[in-house]
């Protein structure tokens, strides 16, 4: 759901960059004292994943594609302000050096999909966290985290397409969480396989588990 | 995470971004299927704002149509971000 230059009106690609910088400049606030070269390198190692499988059109229903967006998968692994540095640095490198987004709309794409899609999917998948605390309900959270950032990153988007005057509301909401709900299936079933994965490898590594049981 | 593990990381992220991009599905992705039933795809079709150096993922001195246009754009992706993310996140470390 990379915006394309052309699509939002001034005021939209405006409006939404202030609040991506202003988001963004809080983020960089908070993280400052608390960030450790671990979680750096794996920043590194996840930007280089997320981008590779951004690149990764799966087919979906009636002549469409999904890819990854990886915003709760980064989130689930490194925490939810890394997530979105991570989210927010494939953005930037997909669209100066590969015209995937354009320059204009790329605040937009960030707020939709570095925020609005890794912080919201982020939230869902710690509340289904807290409701079933088995491995299969961990999974059941990260599917739905992932799902729900899709569909939430979609509905932002839906909303700057009716602000820029394109389409209107109801029936932009209704297509794109529509076409992105089952987007946001490829993106959950990827999301768990990708994590399940790293709890059978390296559990140390998945930053959400670290959390917890320092708490306990 | 030590050496080896960003190393196998990048292998990875690597293998995918090279081996798997080529057989992307190039339908249109979700946000290009509602432009076009909405009628304001062509909207998004003018010269970009600013022009990228690889657009499109098609690496350059490469024929557009052989799968190394798209591999090494993913090669090249790959490891812009890795060191950008690095780099970004070296800078947020407080100095002792």
């Amino acid at each position: 759901m990379h915006i394309p230059d052309g699509f939002l009106n001034a005021p939209t690609w405006i409006g939404s960059g202030i609040v991506s910088l202003a988001g963004l400049g809080f983020i960089l606030g908070k993280i400052r004292e608390k960030l450790r070269d671990k979680t750096v390198a794996l920043m590194g190692v996840m930007s280089a994943f997320v981008f590779a499988a951004q690149m990764i059109n799966f087919p979906i229903a009636a002549g469409t594609s999904g890819h990854l967006l990886g915003g709760v998968l980064a989130a689930v692994l490194l925490g939810p302000l890394p997530a979105v540095i991570v989210i927010t640095v494939v953005l930037v490198v997909q669209c100066l050096v590969f015209q995937d987004g354009g320059v204009t709309a790329l605040g937009a794409n960030v707020l939709n999909m570095a925020f609005v899609g890794t912080l919201l999917g982020y939230g869902v998948f710690s509340i289904v966290r807290r409701i079933f605390r088995t491995p299969a309900g961990f999974l059941l959270a990260v599917f739905l985290g992932a799902w729900f950032s899709v569909v939430a990153g979609a509905a932002t988007c839906s909303v700057e397409l009716w602000l820029s005057g394109l389409v209107p509301l109801g029936l932009s909401l209704g297509m794109m969480a529509g076409v992105h709900a089952l987007i946001g299936i490829g993106e959950g079933i990827i999301t768990c396989l990708v994590v399940s994965f790293v709890l059978k490898a390296r559990p140390d590594l998945v930053a959400v588990l670290n959390e917890e049981t320092r708490h306990e | 995470m030590n050496k080896r593990d960003i190393i196998i990381g990048l292998l990875i992220a690597v293998v995918i971004g090279m081996a798997l991009s080529p057989f992307a599905s190039s339908f249109p992705d979700g946000l290009e299927w509602v432009a076009e039933k909405m009628g304001f795809i062509a909207k998004g079709e003018v010269a970009p704002v600013v022009k990228s150096p690889v657009p499109d993922y098609a690496f350059p001195f490469v024929n557009e149509k052989s799968v190394w246009a798209t591999s090494l754009s993913g090669l090249l992706g790959v490891l812009i971000v890795f060191l950008a993310a690095i780099a970004v996140g070296k800078l947020l470390i407080p100095k002792k």
